[in-house]
């Protein structure tokens, strides 16, 4: 797991990206509005760019149109030849990449904050690569700090070994922001309201890290992806049985090995086969039937995140 | 003072349409397993046929490939020539008008239950299409009482020009069964498990109606449709303000004028105009923004029916 070195410089190039998924409102709707009325983007040392991400599913009111956009920011999508044939979403990925990039190219965006919203009850998620992500962690700890009455659970994606594949990893850094339970292509007020003031939030804290504002170390509390549970499915693919109701909206909630997970159409319980206790998320999230996940196990981890070094004041000319 | 029958003949044929919009999930699985194993939904002297009535929108998981189907049964539609230009749904709503109907034909299915789930926190509801059906208000009472202490409404979409041709309009009885919260794309147990149970009690309701049972006279409490209502919108006729966290959730309850109604993006509360009380439903569905209607406005009223028995009796 490699970690991202601390910035070392003010952070001037940030993005804001939503409808990376054409049904994920609360993001679209912030962006549509930003691009219209940049003012709440607007920092004394930067400005964040809105961004709409996928706008031809967003004008259908659809995750994708070919692909999921937030699993096509690999580099062999990236540097691959374009071509008229080419899946919507994979000349789209290429485009942003240009914009927002290149991809591990020192031109590239310095952040990139991508709104998200899940059918899952997983209040406000702050989603990391891994916790070695020391600017992205401090970040997260300034969100729980300013929202003490939101969840704030950060939860650590990237699994081991494997290529970052969502839009924020085109810049040199970024997060997710994923607030749920929402019904897909539905607007509420209140995850409007809330994904609004993260960002907020977000980008006050890229302006204190501009301004030298010191970090010191802190203790966290996160939860790292240990693997992922499908559906109970017929033999032909479909399904047999749906998440229990003992089970269901308990994302972060510690499920033991025994405990129900599934109810079968026919009425029997199927119980977790797991060997030790997890905290389940994105516990019956709609898109995820087709990637076969019916939730992603998870760990709950404490660890110590070092201070976040402030930049350096320019040197004082000398008289 | 004697009750005055209305003698029904007994009911013969029943469908349960799942899938008519291909993401409502819960009527898509429960009719996949009945059709595997229908056990559950037999009753002795009454034929009882699930099916799926939107296989290329299921398939798909969208609520429709080329129009809603639940609003292509008029006649008009139902009439077109056969042609490959015709619409998907309007193609596969004349094949179900063959199998089930033909639409105000003696020939056609008795009863229809169409199974739907909505975003919206409705609950339990039964959709009733006409005011003077005793049968069905005597069903629904039945599947009120049973139900009871879950909370099961019934909506009225009787109404001159808010009407619509509905799959299950081509039945002697339409029954709309909605239940909600839940996310199109989404399966939930318990919403499975009280569409389940809607269908148990619907069902043993027509067994001991055909076995004899006298239901004497009832009266049930039913939300009737007057309006609906857009959302503010700009030129571009984008959306300009959503549905008020003080509404948001709140189906079936009183909404009096001047309670918040929408939140504009820029903060400002849009109050309820008007000078009467409503019972907003459909608050914030997600599949009713392309139709245009944020919530809609129904008056309180109570139905009576008769007392019924089966003719046969």
């Amino acid at each position: 797991m490699c970690s991202l070195p601390v910035p070392r410089e003010p952070l001037c190039r940030v993005a804001v990206t939503g409808g990376t998924h054409g049904n994920e409102m609360s993001g679209i709707y912030l962006a549509r509005h930003w691009l219209q009325a940049p003012e709440d983007l607007q920092r004394p040392s930067f400005s964040a760019t809105p961004v709409l991400a996928n706008p031809a599913a967003a004008a259908a009111c659809r995750r994708y149109v070919d692909r999921d956009l937030n699993r096509t920011f690999t580099s062999a999508f990236l540097t691959a030849r374009a071509s008229p044939d080419d899946p919507y979403e994979v000349t789209r990925a290429q485009e942003l990449n240009q914009l927002l990039g290149p991809k591990a190219s020192g031109q590239a965006f310095d952040f990139i904050l991508d709104l998200h919203n899940t059918t899952a009850n997983m209040g406000t998620c702050l989603i990391v690569d891994n916790a070695h992500n020391v600017f992205a962690m401090h970040l997260c700890h300034h969100l729980q700090l300013q929202h003490p009455e939101l969840s704030c659970r950060v939860f650590l994606y990237q699994q081991q070994g494997e290529e970052s594949y969502a839009v924020h990893s085109v810049a040199k850094n970024g997060i997710g922001l994923e607030l749920g339970p929402q019904p897909q292509g539905v607007l509420r007020a209140d995850l409007f309201s809330q994904m609004r003031a993260l960002v907020a939030a977000a980008l006050d804290f890229i302006e204190l890290f501009n301004q030298g504002t010191d970090f010191p170390a802190f203790e966290a509390e996160a939860y790292r992806i240990a693997g992922t549970v499908d559906f109970p499915r017929a033999k032909d693919g479909d399904l047999a049985g749906t998440v229990h109701p003992q089970l269901q909206d308990r994302d972060f909630e510690p499920l033991q090995p025994g405990a129900p997970v599934f109810q079968m159409f026919s009425g029997e319980d199927v119980l977790y086969e797991g060997e030790s206790t997890v905290s389940p998320v994105f516990i019956n999230e709609a898109a995820y039937y087709e990637k076969g996940i019916a939730f992603i196990q998870t760990e709950k981890l404490t660890f110590s995140v070092p201070a976040l070094p402030s930049l350096t004041p320019a040197p004082t000319p000398l008289p | 003072m004697t009750s005055h029958h209305v003698a029904e003949e007994p009911i013969k044929k029943v469908a349960i349409f799942g899938g008519t919009h291909g993401n409502e999930l819960t009527g898509v699985f429960l009719v996949k397993h009945w059709l595997e194993n229908g056990t559950e939904i037999q009753r002795t002297g009454l034929e009882v046929k699930p099916i799926i009535t939107n296989p290329r929108a299921v398939k798909k998981c969208t609520r429709y490939i080329d129009c809603d189907l639940n609003r292509v049964f008029d006649l008009e539609n139902l009439g077109k020539k056969i042609s490959e230009d015709l619409p998907y749904e309007v193609r596969r709503a004349q094949e179900i008008n063959l199998l089930f109907g033909p639409k105000n034909s003696e020939d056609s299915y008795d009863i229809i239950f169409d199974l739907h789930n909505t975003t919206s926190n409705m609950g339990c509801t039964l959709i009733l299409e006409d005011s003077r059906n005793d049968f069905l208000i005597q069903m629904f009472h039945y599947i009120k009482t049973s139900l009871a202490p879950l909370p099961c409404y019934v909506y009225l979409i009787e109404h001159p020009s808010l009407k619509y041709a509905t799959t299950r309009s081509i039945a002697k009885y339409p029954v709309g069964i909605e239940v909600g919260p839940q996310p199109h794309g989404v399966l939930r147990a318990d919403i499975l498990n009280q569409m389940r149970k809607m269908i148990k009690h619907a069902l043993d309701f027509i067994h001991d109606f055909n076995e004899g049972k006298e239901f004497p006279p009832c009266a049930i409490e039913v939300y009737k449709i007057m309006e609906k209502v857009d959302y503010p919108r700009n030129e571009s006729g984008e959306i300009a303000a959503i549905i008020h966290p003080n509404l948001q959730d709140q189906d079936w309850k009183p909404l009096h004028p001047g309670d918040p109604v929408f939140l504009t993006l820029d903060g400002k509360t849009i109050p309820l105009g008007g000078d009467c009380t409503v019972y907003p439903v459909f608050v914030n569905e997600a599949a009713y923004y392309e139709k245009k209607e944020a919530f809609a406005k129904t008056t309180k009223l109570t139905l009576n029916a008769k007392s019924i028995r089966s003719s046969s009796h």
